[in-house]
């Protein structure tokens, strides 16, 4: 269909190529910025390598974690059927739209010490804030969102029916889950783990706010770049190309062919993977 | 009684009850929307009716009413369904497809295999075992997918419209397939087309607006119909009324005489049924022995193998494409239909 007619107004371009240089043009200015000759010395520095492991070590946990509880998530709002299912997908959507700092404070009033479920955590002997598990909580609320969206999204694009003929010769709905349901909405939950890893790796009001910054412990890559920017430029600038450098390619593992994770599903669970994933997002402005 | 669903469901108008004796095979025929599909989803347990009670062999798959709230999952029916797509798992290959009805009910991954080639074998795909549905024609997948329902040993075998997505080419092989393997078994099968009735069914259910209209072993049902659908799907004209002494007279007064199929008293509800090809056209009335005439609107005229199906609303004449050019017959023209009262049959509705 390369030659078929395509019905875009020629200035719908010009505007597109605008919009294209608004992203570009940014991350160009990075890379003009970086001082090549300090680049490997900055970033290789011990504090920088100590935040990148940080950073890759919690966002893979928040990763697994956005799976463990994404995937049910999602299972049920695209295929439960109960009062108040908008409403709880609303609130799931939540994180998308609220200051990351917003976040982060909802989570200290949680898990800290004077919050809801904090002091029982203390008296059995667990301390969330200001913790690495802190750090792994504030990325997995952000990045939750993400998982959930584009699962919903395939799942709802695949629709039900290999599912009702399953039920039908014989499988257990958990059955039909393992064997049936999660095969064919692969694509979708792994381009939604990938947008979740990578909205992780760019986290920072929400662990700023609720685990501080503590070098090893809490202080991951955003949160060592805005310290940095402080005493450093140059170091800011050559680990921010370094977090980009990541960014691009984690995303471009998961965009690498149409339809993330090979064409395998039908082709509505790829096109949702598409249509249904928002944009990995860039950290919002600093709290 | 081995099989015995009643269900209603009323937002959809939905009440039927209907049985399935030991090995019978029921094909369930009705326009579009009549609620064909609401039944098989009723019996698989896709859809729970308002109220009702399904059993088979003892087994009760629902019972809901005021006082009783019984409801077997899908999973636990015994009802496989096999659907107008194939919908193989398009994850798995032919084989495993197959495979996936006995390692749900807890076959070991080598045994459940061994079942899947059998039935691969007994619907003539064998050398498909390997391939994934994506590389599979629409007559192939759907041949694996009736293998797929089979290897799951339903107790009752569920098809939708099977052979509504193939095309002319393959619908053929699997009538003859389903055929083979329906022989003895417990099915219920929705069709629009007669053929599949002819050709699978010991019985037939015609679905109007949600409620049984007529039901009955094929051949009497297309011989003699009594709805209006099943007179289509037979290419009889039909008319309903009352009984008289010579035939019947419609509710629009319309006087049609024939011959009495059964003894019939006058003032009873009867159908007159008569073929298009026994019902000539004339631009005047025509007079003669013992014959019909009346005089009709004409609606449509369309191709109908080498003649010209001539319709008036609800009747329809054959003519040759000849006489339908010498008459000058358009839609919108008035004319006369005349049927000789010999050929048609009035019998009780």
């Amino acid at each position: 269909m390369r030659h078929g007619y395509q019905g875009v107004p020629r200035w719908i371009y010009v505007l597109a190529a605008a919009g294209a240089l608004f992203v570009l043009l940014p991350l160009a200015a990075i890379v003009a910025k970086v001082n090549w000759a300090e680049f490997l010395p900055l970033v290789t520095s011990e504090s920088s390598l100590t935040a990148l492991g940080l950073s890759l070590r919690t966002s893979a946990a928040s990763t697994v974690l956005c799976i463990v509880l994404g995937v049910p998530l999602a299972l049920v709002l695209a295929r439960g059927q109960f009062r108040g299912q908008r409403l709880l997908r609303s609130f799931v959507l939540l994180p998308l739209v609220l200051p990351p700092v917003v976040g982060g404070i909802a989570l200290l009033y949680t898990f800290g010490r004077q919050g809801l479920l904090g002091r029982s955590l203390e008296l059995a002997g667990i301390q969330v804030a200001f913790s690495t598990t802190a750090v792994v909580l504030a990325q997995t609320f952000v990045a939750l969102p993400f998982l959930v969206v584009s699962l919903e999204g395939a799942l709802r694009s695949a629709g039900s029916r290999y599912e009702a003929v399953a039920a039908t010769l014989g499988a257990r709905p958990t059955t039909v889950l393992r064997r049936v349901t999660l095969p064919l909405v692969l694509p979708g939950l792994a381009s939604g783990a990938v947008l979740s890893f990578a909205r992780s790796l760019g986290e920072f009001g929400a662990t700023l706010t609720f685990a501080g910054s503590l070098q090893g412990v809490t202080r991951t890559l955003p949160l060592e770049i805005y310290l940095q920017r402080e005493t450093d430029a140059d170091a800011a600038v050559a680990l921010s190309l370094l977090l980009v450098a990541v960014a691009v390619a984690v995303v471009g593992l998961s965009y690498r062919r149409p339809g993330a994770a090979g064409g395998r599903g039908p082709g509505g669970a790829e096109r949702a993977t598409r249509d249904g994933a928002p944009e990995p997002a860039p950290e919002r402005a600093a709290p | 009684m081995s099989v015995r669903i009643d269900a209603a469901i009323a937002a959809r108008g939905f009440d039927v009850s209907m049985s399935l004796a030991p090995g019978e095979t029921v094909a369930v025929l009705g326009p579009n929307g009549a609620g064909k599909s609401t039944l098989l989803s009723v019996i698989a347990g896709l859809l729970r009716p308002d109220t009702g009670r399904g059993e088979v062999d003892g087994k009760v798959l629902f019972d809901l009413g005021p006082a009783t709230n019984t409801w077997t999952a899908p999973h636990r029916r015994g009802t496989a369904l096999l659907a107008q797509e194939p919908l193989l798992f398009p994850h798995l290959s032919a084989l495993d497809n197959v495979a996936f009805g006995p390692r749900s009910a807890g076959v070991p991954r080598a045994a459940a295999r061994e079942t899947a080639r059998h039935w691969l074998a007994e619907v003539e795909a064998v050398d498909l075992a390997s391939r994934r549905p994506g590389e599979l024609s629409g007559g192939q997948a759907q041949r694996v997918a009736v293998a797929r329902a089979l290897a799951a040993d339903p107790e009752v075998l569920l098809l939708d419209e099977p052979m509504a997505a193939l095309d002319i080419h393959a619908a053929p092989l699997l009538r003859r397939l389903l055929r083979r393997v329906l022989a003895g078994r417990r099915a219920v099968i929705v069709t629009h087309d007669v053929l599949d009735a002819y050709m699978l069914a010991d019985r037939v259910i015609v679905l109007e607006e949600g409620r049984i209209t007529e039901e009955g072993p094929v051949r009497e049902v297309l011989q003699r119909p009594r709805s209006r659908f099943a007179a289509g799907l037979a290419g009889l004209n039909l008319v309903a009324g009352t009984v008289t002494a010579a035939g019947i007279r419609s509710p629009e007064g319309l006087e049609f005489a024939g011959q009495h199929d059964a003894p019939l008293v006058p003032g009873q509800a009867g159908v007159a049924a008569f073929p298009p090809s026994a019902v000539s056209v004339f631009l005047s009335e025509a007079h003669g022995s013992p014959r019909n005439s009346f005089r009709v609107r004409l609606t449509d005229l369309e191709p109908h193998g080498d003649q010209i199906r001539v319709r008036a609303g609800e009747l329809a004449a054959d003519i040759t494409p000849a006489a339908s050019a010498d008459l000058g017959l358009a839609p919108g023209l008035e004319a006369y239909f005349v049927v000789k009262a010999a050929a048609v049959s009035i019998y009780p509705a």
